[in-house]
């Protein structure tokens, strides 16, 4: 008994100690973006911020377009779902509940093309995007996606497996389409799953760096990423307002996090345990 | 039933049709048209020139190549291993049955999610030499901490330890793992006698071997495509100690107008990624076991 208890309490230890420093950068963050200049260049650093300095947001956002960045963000984001959803589950539909001829073919080589680099298509594209005037536009950024998304089809081709056939069947006898039997039977089944790739779309946009550098050129249309990085080669030493800024990307993805966490953990789980 | 199989049929390709086109406009053409470029000289300006393989032949002498390949493996290498080991560990500890356990949880996979440029700008803060935290904590044990992001030395294990902040993902995938493997195993090791360090060595590690495979070939490809860190943090250096080989390449095509020369590096990144794929596969017949019972 003695020994269990030892056991629990060393678990417990090891894990605070982690924890401790797993939050240490956000922690950091957060304070830092809440010192004074003189808070930061000191040694050793102090833990907290003290007096707060809540002005440095308001400073922050003077600096940067703030909500110009975000909205243009959140743009892409829409556009990329809108696209998402109207063609990954369309596919893997397709691919897992209709019977045609090729069907196997067709999704083992949408699949294949995952293990290629987005570096080897990156210049073509960046060529025909070009020569079709589509440079500094959002639209390189959300177009693909529009014709189906090869990580996508997968996630969601895995979910239209797991439902029993019998629910086609069924819709058949009474005459159904096999459109009708997508767009009022399966979309509505897999709702939980188009949550999770709602998620996944988000964070990837979000996070999208390279995209938006080789295709946006105008400060006005520069999304989140882009703009904190400009910000960072202006204010570098100024780190309670980058930190603020970076604070204010991060904190819809952890709302996001918080709310949906479990269809996160589902989605992360579903693509790496039957892959 | 012809006319149920005709509807299937023609349902199917309707569907899939976006998909199928994607694949031909956004994949297959623009793959084609690189692996030209890759056999021309092309700088935009002029019309792309067939020089065959003389830009492979030019990197493979390139001293700024071999230096990105060199970092790149380092990078990859010590990336790969450090996040397996800290991501199985971690799951292990999260697996027990503790009371609270689910907050410890969220807290290890929270800053897996927060945008890769807002951490870049953390870490820089973080690993400052004169100002950073990493420095002061390391002060504590009495060490004296280098300078981190502005010593070639100590560039790359930065980067590295930066990434273990990142194995949440892995975490939670290695969890699944985990609570796949039924408890009776562990119960009738210990019966048997079993101390933690042979039911890790005989059952917990075979069983999850199928998991680290997974992890492994997703954490390597990642490696190979690091671009963000080094662009936001260093831009390459000090002393190109940072630049990776997606860096380059992104110098190359877009920094130099070498199209020719970046259209081959994607290439040969290709052939790298699916060789090591492949080799992985093979070594995996010796240590991945898929099968139960």
């Amino acid at each position: 008994m003695f020994r269990r208890n030892l056991l629990f309490f060393l678990a417990y230890f090891i894990a605070s100690i982690l924890a401790f420093f797993f939050l240490l950068p956000l922690w950091w963050m957060v304070s830092t973006s809440l010192k004074t200049s003189d808070q930061i260049f000191i040694f050793p650093p102090t833990w907290y911020p003290n007096p707060i300095r809540f002005s440095n947001y308001g400073e922050a956002l003077s600096k940067i377009n703030f909500f110009r960045h975000f909205s243009n963000t959140l743009y892409v984001t829409l556009m990329t779902l809108i696209g998402v959803f109207f063609s990954a589950p369309l596919a893997a539909y397709s691919f897992s509940r209709l019977k045609w001829r090729g069907r196997d073919f067709w999704f083992f080589t949408i699949l294949s093309t995952m293990m290629l680099p987005p570096q080897v298509t990156m210049i073509p594209l960046y060529m025909i995007f070009s020569r079709i005037g589509w440079i500094d536009s959002f639209k390189p950024l959300y177009i693909r996606f529009y014709f189906g998304p090869p990580y996508f089809i997968f996630l969601l081709r895995q979910y239209f497996l797991t439902i029993p056939s019998s629910f086609d069947d069924a819709a058949y006898i009474d005459g159904c389409s096999p459109y009708r039997v997508y767009w009022s039977i399966m979309l509505p089944l897999v709702k939980p799953a188009l949550i999770t790739v709602a998620i996944f779309v988000f964070l990837n946009t979000w996070n999208d760096f390279i995209n938006p550098l080789l295709y946006l050129h105008s400060p006005n249309l520069y999304t989140l990423a882009i703009a904190l990085n400009i910000f960072k080669g202006q204010y570098e030493v100024d780190w309670s307002y980058l930190m603020a800024i970076s604070t204010l990307m991060t904190t819809p993805v952890l709302l996001i996090f918080f709310l949906l966490q479990r269809y996160f953990i589902r989605g992360i789980v579903l693509s790496g345990i039957k892959g | 039933m012809s006319s149920f199989k005709k509807v299937q049929t023609t349902a199917g390709i309707i569907c899939a049709l976006p998909s199928i086109l994607g694949f031909f406009i956004f994949v297959l053409g623009p793959a084609i048209a690189s692996a030209y470029f890759s056999f021309t000289r092309y700088t935009v300006i002029e019309q792309p020139e067939f020089i065959g393989l003389e830009n492979y032949r030019s990197l493979i002498f390139e001293d700024l190549f071999k230096v990105s390949f060199y970092n790149t493996i380092y990078l990859t290498s010590l990336g790969v291993l450090s996040t397996i080991i800290t991501a199985l560990a971690l799951a292990i500890l999260l697996n027990q049955k503790l009371k609270g356990i689910s907050i410890y949880r969220t807290v290890f996979f929270v800053p897996s999610i927060t945008p890769l440029v807002a951490n870049a700008v953390i870490w820089t803060l973080f690993l400052n030499g004169k100002y950073g935290l990493i420095n002061y904590v390391l002060s504590w044990f009495g060490i004296n901490g280098p300078a981190w992001l502005a010593d070639p030395r100590w560039a790359k294990p930065a980067l590295i330890m930066m990434g273990i902040w990142g194995v949440g993902q892995s975490i939670v995938i290695y969890l699944a793992g985990l609570q796949g493997i039924p408890l009776e195993f562990y119960e009738a090791a210990e019966v048997d006698g079993a101390g933690i360090i042979a039911r890790f060595r005989y059952i917990t590690w075979p069983l999850l071997s199928p998991t680290t495979f997974f992890i492994l070939i997703t954490s390597t490809i990642n490696h190979f495509q690091m671009f963000v860190q080094p662009y936001v943090m260093t831009q390459g250096g000090p002393a190109d100690a940072t630049m990776t080989y997606v860096y380059l390449l992104y110098n190359k095509a877009f920094g130099w107008f070498k199209m020719g020369e970046a259209c081959a590096m994607a290439w040969m990144l290709f052939i790298l990624v699916i060789t090591l794929t492949m080799l992985q596969f093979y070594f995996s017949k010796k240590w991945v076991h898929y099968e139960l019972f």
